[in-house]
């Protein structure tokens, strides 16, 4: 009689044994490697890098294969080991101007001092499935040029800045520390640079679409991609001990700074505003979106009527994170008898009380019928 | 809750590689435990926390298990409950992390345990001074299906402006003819807090008020820890003329018999028959030893 | 209301630095308010004192600066300058020097505002009883049987058929919601309302109703009002006193009818000959 409820223990074991099984697959053929995912994946690879918050290929491709394809289960192994990693310091900021250049793209300027560079992107491509991937065994030949890094080149948005018509964001002071959203907790409202930190987290498909509905008029902020830029950038540390700064290494970052909607008044001139996105890896989808939403949540900022989804803070961060999503979905899967239970226990009760009133009412009737005349 | 004996080195031994006692690193324990600490002074009030991300999904307990993860020594003894059942999928999925990464002794028997998690129920047995209850909490704000924003329900809190949360139980009445809010019961505390008890029927909310064991509540997703010190009034909020009341089982158990205890409803065949049992198993197979003993002698 | 006779003083036209005299017969006096978003957008140089059972209308077009002087008046909106005080018994109460926790309560308690669309000021999902009650069960009523007599008796007050007391507001006509709204608000006995715009969404048929319940419950409930509106009809009938404004400042008060009979600046002049052309 117990055993709906009963035998767990082993139930999950085997579940698990189940699951390891299918995701190897066929035993007959080779197994992926990590460092095919890592290096023929590596798109997937910088979604879960930075949606799992952790800069580290290696890591970022075995939860993948772990988790079988599966992006959002990818992402929250990465963060989970990510969670118990210890802290030593925060780096310096990125000094992304500095950054070796794999592609650059400006949507403002035909020509931009240090050039627009392709780089390796879907854009334009015609999207046909190539079947000759099928039977893939060649190497497709190498490209005509491989286009050195650029070197550093000025950020558009800053000369725009010496012109003065972008804002001057903010500079943090010397010793104001970043904040660590996975350290502390937020309260709202929250500071622009806790906002980023989260929208870095969050997940694609979510922001994307609140992206998208800022394009179709939900909270319209007229985006031109100002610049897009995706290459390799040093990290640095500040080793107090020594007095100086060294470099840690370096990683892929993809960059976006959006140019929007200008504010002004007859007292101050006018000028555009901007929305920021830094994401790590290849990834600049999500940069773009991230850009777009970071501009959509500075509405309050610029005195503008935030009424739209992509607008309102509390919304939009307390619901980007994949983690925190897919986890309280899936909690829809325990059990729930006991709430069910008192839902099931009150509902049989009410049926009862209400078909006690109506027999008493349909009685009620039957003997107004009776005695009238 | 012997915060400083927490670290060292477990009493029996089998613990998982490369992991701190207990998972979390000493400063995460530490930095939950000053807002345990917090949570005990302030009753009822809901302290942010830095949450950590768990190996578990958020909603699978992530907040009991960081409080549990984060006052647990080794010599503690770990009951841990689901839906008032030891044996429960999540109930013994939490207990087997416990056990790998603290190396922890556990039990099933309510009396035994120093620390008892659970997700849905209080045990039936009464708990004794010294005993930790850690709820598992999906939405601490009693009043989020009310008011969504953060920032005013935080404002309704500090102000104890609590008006909405009984405009909802209200509009129950009128619905229904009694407060139809089953679970989650929203209950005072000390005078002055509203608070969420977690999803616990109803039928458990008079075991929070002066409970001699100490109440901690963890949400990890929405990252709120809070408290109830041991002996605290908690009052089920009510109207004067439609008094809280919880829902008597409507039938006995067909285990132990016991008339007294939450029911689980099970449907044991195609035509629908329906059979209740004890929803806290601890308490059920106690009583049907007991029972068993006495017939045992009888014959 | 012999507080009329005080109703005439120019306040207005008193410069924001003289600090206002504390007068024990007032309710509310504004000293050199001032909120503006932009150059002449918002309020700026308010200053005048409202008396108890007074009515006072804030005119003007669109733009001039009317709500945004309500919103700073009922607590809503801090103004970069100048102060808001309000006579609660003995004591005055510097609006926005005191806590959020004092500033609530008025709103709730001793304060009304009546919202121009009534979808704003009801809580919709919830049924026209448990609108009217709320402010009783956050003032502390436990008692359910007389949160509901209550109801029925405001209901019957607003006119509203009392057995329409478990609908939700959704099935209201646009009067009934605004009729419902102010039975929300009065239900805590109020001494102060705060109305934008009452009949503003309104038929004109409509319209009138509630002006003459409106009229009926300030005389009845002794109540002191600060009405905005742009419709010099509604406020020749409802208010005791006016102030005009236009881009930001007032630039005439004084009694109704001397304002609209016998007005003083071109503007008023315009305002007033463009309603009667009508």
């Amino acid at each position: 009689m117990y055993v709906a409820v009963k035998g767990g223990e082993k139930a999950i074991r085997n579940a698990h044994r189940l699951l390891a099984h299918k995701r190897r697959g066929d035993s007959a053929r080779p197994g992926l490697s990590v460092a095919q995912i890592r290096e023929q994946m590596f798109l997937g690879v910088a979604r879960v890098m930075c949606e799992g918050a952790l800069h580290d290929a290696e890591l970022a491709a075995l939860a993948l294969k772990q988790a079988a394809g599966d992006t959002v289960e990818a992402i929250f192994l990465l963060r989970a080991y990510r969670a118990t990693l210890p802290r030593f310091c925060a780096s310096l900021p990125l000094d992304t101007g500095a950054m070796r250049i794999e592609r650059r793209i400006s949507a403002t300027y035909k020509d931009i001092p240090g050039g627009q560079q392709l780089g390796a992107t879907f854009d334009y491509t015609h999207r046909l499935l190539d079947f000759d991937l099928l039977a893939e065994q060649e190497a497709p030949p190498p490209p005509e040029s491989v286009p050195a890094p650029t070197e550093a080149c000025p950020h558009i948005m800053a000369l725009l800045a010496r012109e003065g018509l972008v804002g001057q964001e903010r500079k943090a002071a010397d010793d104001e520390s970043a904040p660590d959203i996975t350290r502390e907790p937020l309260a709202f409202p929250a500071s622009r640079a806790e906002r980023l930190q989260i929208l870095a987290r969050g997940d694609e498909g979510f922001l994307l679409a609140l992206a998208y509905s800022t394009q179709r008029g939900y909270g319209r902020n007229h985006p031109f991609a100002g610049e897009i830029r995706v290459g390799k950038v040093d990290v640095w540390l500040e080793a107090e001990e020594l007095g100086f700064c060294v470099p840690a290494g370096e990683i892929e970052v993809s960059e976006c700074e959006m140019v929007n909607q200008f504010v002004g008044s007859r007292k101050t001139p006018p000028q555009f505003t901007r929305g920021y996105g830094l994401v790590f890896g290849s990834a600049e989808r999500k940069a773009m979106v991230m850009a777009l939403v970071d501009r959509a949540l500075r509405a309050g900022e610029y005195g503008e009527d935030a009424s739209a989804p992509a607008q309102q803070e509390e919304f939009v961060l307390a619901h980007c994170d994949s983690v925190e999503a897919a986890g309280f979905l899936s909690h829809l899967k325990l059990p729930h008898y006991v709430d069910f239970q008192s839902e099931l226990g009150l509902v049989r009760k009410l049926r009862r009380e209400q078909a006690r009133t109506g027999a008493q009412e349909a009685e009620k009737e039957v003997a107004a019928l009776e005695t009238a005349p | 809750m012997n915060a400083a004996r927490a670290g060292k080195a477990p009493r029996s031994g089998k613990m998982l590689p490369g992991y701190n006692f207990a998972y979390l690193d000493e400063e995460s324990k530490r930095m939950i435990r000053r807002g345990l600490l917090k949570a005990v002074a302030i009753p009822g009030f809901q302290i942010p926390f830095g949450g950590r991300e768990m190996p578990l999904p958020y909603g699978w307990g992530t907040g009991g298990i960081q409080v549990t993860a984060s006052i647990i020594t080794p010599e503690d003894v770990l009951k841990v409950i689901d839906q008032g059942a030891d044996d429960t999928t999540n109930a013994v999925s939490i207990r087997q992390f416990f056990e790998r990464v603290a190396g922890i002794a556990s039990t099933t028997r309510t009396r035994e345990a120093t620390i008892i998690q659970t997700r849905h129920r209080i045990p039936e047995t009464p708990l004794a001074s010294g005993q930790i209850m850690v709820f598992q909490v999906p939405i601490p704000e009693p009043l989020r299906f009310i008011e969504p924003s953060e920032t005013e329900t935080a404002t309704l809190h500090a102000l104890g402006d609590y008006g909405i949360m009984h405009v909802k139980l209200y509009e129950d009445i009128v619905r229904h003819g009694h407060i139809a809010t089953c679970y989650a019961y929203p209950v005072e505390v000390n005078g002055r807090y509203v608070m969420d008890p977690s999803p616990i029927p109803r039928f458990d909310n008079p075991k929070l008020h002066m409970s001699p064991a100490l109440m901690l509540f963890g949400a990890g997703r929405e990252k709120r820890l809070y408290a109830l010190p041991p002996h605290t009034a908690v009052v089920s909020l009510d109207f004067e003329d439609h008094p809280f009341a919880i829902q008597r089982p409507e039938a006995a158990c067909a285990i132990c018999g016991s008339t007294e205890s939450y029911l689980d409803e099970l449907i044991v065949d195609d035509a629908g028959a329906r059979r209740y049992v004890c929803s806290d198993t601890d308490y059920c197979q106690r009583r049907a030893e007991a029972r068993g003993e006495a017939r045992g002698e009888a014959s | 209301m012999s507080a009329l006779a005080h109703g005439m003083r120019m306040d207005a036209a008193l410069p924001a630095d003289v600090p206002a005299m504390e007068n024990s017969q007032a309710l509310m006096q504004a000293d050199g308010l001032c909120r503006l978003f932009g150059p002449e957008q918002g309020c700026q140089d308010i200053s005048f004192t409202l008396y108890p059972g007074e009515v006072l209308g804030l005119v003007g077009e669109s733009g001039s600066g009317k709500s945004t002087l309500l919103s700073t008046l009922s607590g809503r909106l801090p103004p970069d300058r100048g102060r808001v005080r309000y006579r609660d018994g003995a004591d005055w109460v510097d609006l926005y020097a005191t806590g959020e926790g004092r500033r609530r309560a008025l709103l709730r308690t001793q304060w009304g505002f009546v919202e121009q669309n009534p979808r704003d000021g009801l809580r919709m999902p919830v049924s026209a009883g448990a609108n009217i009650g709320e402010r009783l069960m956050a003032q502390g009523a436990r008692h359910y049987g007389r949160l509901r007599q209550s109801a029925l008796d405001w209901l019957r007050h607003v006119e509203i058929d009392i057995s329409r007391i478990d609908d939700t507001p959704n099935a209201f006509s646009g009067g009934m919601q605004q009729r419902l709204q102010i039975a929300r608000n009065l239900v805590s006995g109020p001494r102060l309302v705060f109305m934008d715009e009452p009949t503003g969404g309104l038929d004109v048929s409509v319209q009138a109703r509630i002006l003459d319940l409106l009229r009926k419950l300030v005389r009845e409930l002794d109540l002191s009002v600060i009405l905005v509106t742009h419709d010099l009809a509604v406020a020749r009938l409802l208010a005791d006193r006016l102030m005009v404004m236009r881009r930001s400042r007032i630039v005439e008060a004084g009694l109704t009818d001397q304002i609209l009979d016998d007005p003083q600046h071109p503007y008023t002049q315009l305002l007033v000959s463009s309603i009667l052309r009508v």
